[in-house]
């Protein structure tokens, strides 16, 4: 049976300046999601997980282009479907929840409106039953007194109630994956814990399967299976959770994990040296060689390919094999 | 040791609402209500809390930006309600900021050179050659360098930028700068330049902050001293290793349990508090944090729980506690 969703060697430039300027966000990106499953996409700004949410959705700016690769939803070719297609499949089989909550509802229209509506048009519920099912949703992503809520409008709601909303609207369609970006980069600590526990219940009880875009490692410590780091359009890493923090085999994600401050510790933080590249402009050989503290000869002058290691884990790093050489 | 840098004593700014024409004051929303600490001189005192419970009133009350309701702060063993004039201005050149979004923070028709001088050339009377001498060294100290100064604030990443505002905040010398989220609009591997930037200089030149953030991880990273903020009041003020080590104060504790784990095996004591932040217009009686309070008892809706100490060097305000 093939994987849930599976995206094979991704590959979608910006087109700039008539196209003399290509960037290229997602160079090569491949990764697969099963139902239930939470797939955490890391990296910081810039690394091109964003533009890899919507390439998945299809709903790149117009100045962007998937070049090559893949794109599957049980099997099934994404990447030769209309944009009509892609109406069906959008909200119904793969529901988005974006940063903003702010930005994602939309100010004129009351609750309901907009929580009914992919419940409307992807399951066909009328009358009192679509009622009763804004009220299950909202009862789900746990607003209180849904019944008299449901009638307000998104400014009447607090952060977190809002986002939880964005929540009840991306399970209306009953989707098989979602794509959370940041879903949390605006709420407090205690309002982020709840809403993250809140995701892990929704995804218990419907089996969905989520895909996770954060930077912040503690999040995808709490929420993730399996981990995918990018760097410069590049899965640069992949692997278990506990792999990542136990083990992690790309110098980008040792350099990542050792420069977040660790609770109740005042060791000094390893700083990365450098900037994140400019993706138009990236350096030869190794995109992350310039601020690499392994970095060798080879890295300068060929970039590394997808390293398969024993535990299903794979990295693009000249380094774990050079080291399993000299060590065996 | 001697005096403390700063004093505050009891601050309150009360703001009031729904004030018109015609009718009158229909309540006050007490962001900050009678809040005390001190800062010594080269010391971190960390201010956490979530959004809306006064952290950035109590910055701008400090700043000189807001005027005190009522209650007292206390530089240098002089009160900032009685500066006037020099003393006024001598006050707004030692106490600096930074602030959480580098984007909005620079002016972005000026060249960098002219944001770091100008407020050495609004506080002292220095020649030019003087002033683009002290803007390169400025530079230099924040690890960018010198000639960059002819740049306009887009040419810098958000990093950079707020390498360039922690520049301008040190460029008349300020004994304390109020550090307003400034990392938090950051990138993961950036936070990391410009925390142990700040925790350098401080090592160098003796200067003092206050850090608000609600990252507690970093807040505890960066401070010696870490006070803990809900709805206005302080609730636990500590040492921040031991705060946490052992939080106390239940907000402090559902704090600690909802900051993320630093590995997925992390075992995490599980406070999930209920609700959300109750408005400041009209907070709970009684402790403000009851009703979210997994521990309540029958005493905290009726009495407020005062901030007192608890062993040395360490308060809070929960009635398990006195």
């Amino acid at each position: 049976m093939p994987p849930l969703l599976r995206v094979d060697d991704l590959r979608a430039y910006y087109f700039g300046f008539r196209g003399t300027r290509v960037v290229k966000a997602i160079d090569g990106v491949s990764f697969s999601v099963e139902a239930g499953e939470t797939f955490g996409l890391v990296g910081e700004s810039g690394c091109g997980k964003t533009s890899t949410c919507h390439a998945i959705v299809r709903l790149l700016p117009p100045s962007a282009r998937i070049v090559s690769g893949r794109i599957e939803l049980e099997g099934e070719d994404l990447l030769g479907k209309s944009q009509t297609e892609m109406r069906q499949i959008r909200g119904r089989r793969i529901a988005t929840i974006l940063q903003d909550p702010m930005a994602s509802l939309d100010p004129l229209f009351s609750i309901y409106d907009q929580v009914a509506e992919p419940a409307y048009y992807h399951r066909a519920f009328r009358g009192r039953r679509l009622r009763q099912r804004v009220k299950e949703l909202l009862s789900a992503v746990r607003i209180p007194s849904p019944e008299r809520r449901m009638k307000d409008l998104p400014h009447q709601m607090s952060g977190g109630m809002r986002q939880r909303i964005v929540g009840a609207i991306a399970l209306a369609g009953g989707p098989q994956v979602i794509i959370a970006d940041e879903p949390t980069t605006n709420l407090d600590v205690t309002i982020q814990l709840q809403y993250l526990n809140l995701l892990k219940d929704l995804q218990r009880a419907s089996g969905v399967a989520l895909i996770f875009v954060t930077h912040n490692l503690g999040i995808v410590a709490k929420m993730c299976d399996k981990v995918g780091v990018m760097y410069a359009g590049k899965i640069v890493e992949m692997q278990s959770v506990r792999g990542l923090f136990y083990n992690p085999r790309h110098p980008y994600t040792r350099a990542l994990l050792d420069s977040i401050p660790k609770l109740g510790t005042k060791d000094p933080l390893y700083v990365i040296p450098g900037q994140p590249p400019d993706l138009s402009r990236l350096p030869a050989g190794c995109s992350f060689q310039p601020r690499c503290q392994s970095a060798m000869e080879r890295c300068r002058v060929e970039e590394p390919s997808e390293q398969h290691l024993d535990d299903a884990a794979t990295t693009r790093c000249w380094l774990p094999l050079h080291e399993a050489t000299t060590r065996g | 040791m001697g005096e403390p840098l700063l004093e505050v004593r009891d601050l309150k700014k009360h703001f009031p609402v729904g004030s018109s024409l015609l009718g009158g004051v229909q309540g006050w929303v007490k962001a900050v209500d009678g809040i005390s600490f001190t800062i010594d001189s080269g010391e971190t005192l960390g201010l956490v809390g979530e959004s809306g419970c006064g952290k950035t009133t109590t910055s701008k009350l400090i700043l000189a930006a807001e005027e005190a309701t009522s209650g007292a702060i206390e530089f240098e063993g002089r009160n900032l309600a009685e500066l006037r004039g020099r003393e006024l201005m001598d006050y707004r050149r030692k106490v600096q900021v930074v602030f959480q979004d580098p984007y909005s923070s620079l002016s972005p028709r000026m060249r960098v050179g002219d944001i770091i001088a100008e407020p050495i050339e609004t506080h002292e009377q220095v020649s030019r050659h003087e002033v683009r001498s002290r803007v390169a060294q400025l530079l230099e100290l924040v690890g960018l360098r010198p000639d960059m100064s002819r740049l306009f604030p887009h040419e810098f990443s958000g990093g950079q930028r707020q390498r360039l505002a922690i520049a301008r905040a040190l460029s008349t010398n300020a004994r304390l700068i109020v550090l307003d989220e400034p990392v938090s609009a950051l990138d993961v591997s950036i936070r990391a330049h410009i925390i142990s930037l700040l925790e350098e200089i401080q090592a160098r030149l003796a200067v003092s902050y206050l850090f608000i953030a609600h990252d507690l991880a970093a807040v505890a990273h960066v401070s010696q001293r870490t006070a803990v903020m809900y709805l206005g009041k302080l609730v636990e003020v500590a040492d921040s290793l031991e705060l946490c080590a052992s939080p106390l104060h239940p907000y402090t504790k559902a704090l600690f349990a909802a900051s993320l784990p630093s590995h997925p095996d992390e075992a995490r004591e599980e406070i999930v508090l209920s609700g959300e932040v109750p408005s400041a217009l009209n907070p709970p009686r009684g402790c403000s944090f009851h009703p979210r309070c997994p521990f309540v008892m029958p005493r905290c809706s009726e009495q407020e729980p005062s901030l007192s100490e608890v062993s040395p060097g360490r308060r809070v305000a929960c009635h398990l506690y006195n």
